[in-house]
């Protein structure tokens, strides 16, 4: 872990920004194409969680490496409202916001690991990897 | 960054350049629609050929796109979506199921004509 990106996040134009970033940083690592296009597509998800939720929030890329293993991870955090279920916000179509209700699920799909913390008033943590393919 | 929307014969052509924010798909929406109206357009085809992402918020405002044309008489076609977005699209859990959607530009204009026999 060393020097990170770091991406605030507070319009749309920013989800952009997070996701171009995220996919410069994949191909540096060494992600496919296709990789590269999964890692944006999930970036953009969470990023837009922020928007729609937080208003503001931050993109933090970065290196991860676990073993022989190495990745890209890729952390969301808010001081938001925080999620009250997060249970039923990891459901498919499950949605409070204007999107399609998969932008949280769907990110989990889309990537190898993937946490989320959530606190009522106190914020949303997320944090997803994706290995390389040894 | 608008997306330019070109007339031919009875179709629009919306050719998107770059990537495009939350902001400039609504626009998209918004001109497509306008324009349909003014051209008396019977169908439009939307190239996502440079799209390097197709997230939930983009399959959400082409499918309203292609559902509000056609309450203005028109039909769409989405062209041009890159094999790695489809990819990415299917694993997201998106589906474009009630939008048409072909190859490229000439495979869209060609299921134009037939869908609206040319446009007559």
């Amino acid at each position: 872990m060393d020097n990170g990106i770091r991406v605030t996040i507070r319009s749309d134009m920013d989800i952009v920004t997070a996701r171009e970033q995220g996919r410069a940083l994949a191909e540096k690592i060494g992600f496919s194409q296709v990789e590269r296009t999964v890692i944006a597509t999930a970036i953009s998800e969470i990023a837009r969680n922020i928007v729609e939720h937080a208003q503001e929030g931050e993109v933090l890329l970065d290196h991860c490496q676990h073993g022989a293993k190495r990745g890209i991870q890729i952390t969301a955090r808010d001081k938001g409202p925080g999620i009250p279920d997060v249970a039923r916000a990891m459901q498919d179509e499950y949605s409070t916001g204007k999107g399609l209700g998969l932008g949280l699920p769907g990110s989990k799909r889309l990537m190898d690991e993937f946490e989320i913390q959530s606190e009522k008033g106190q914020g949303t943590t997320v944090t997803m990897r994706k290995w390389m393919p040894l | 960054m608008r997306v330019p929307i070109h007339k031919q014969g009875y179709y629009l052509i919306a050719a998107i350049q770059a990537a495009l924010t939350d902001a400039d798909l609504l626009q998209l929406q918004d001109d497509l629609s306008g324009k349909v109206g003014q051209y008396r357009s019977k169908g439009a085809i939307v190239d996502v050929t440079a799209l390097d992402v197709m997230d939930s918020f983009a399959v959400r405002t082409l499918r309203s796109i292609a559902h509000m044309l056609r309450l203005r008489g028109a039909e769409t076609v989405i062209v041009g979506i890159q094999p790695e977005v489809a990819f990415a699209m299917v694993q997201l859990g998106l589906t474009l199921e009630d939008v048409a959607t072909a190859l490229d530009l000439e495979e869209g204009l060609a299921y134009l004509e037939d869908k609206t026999k040319g446009g007559a």
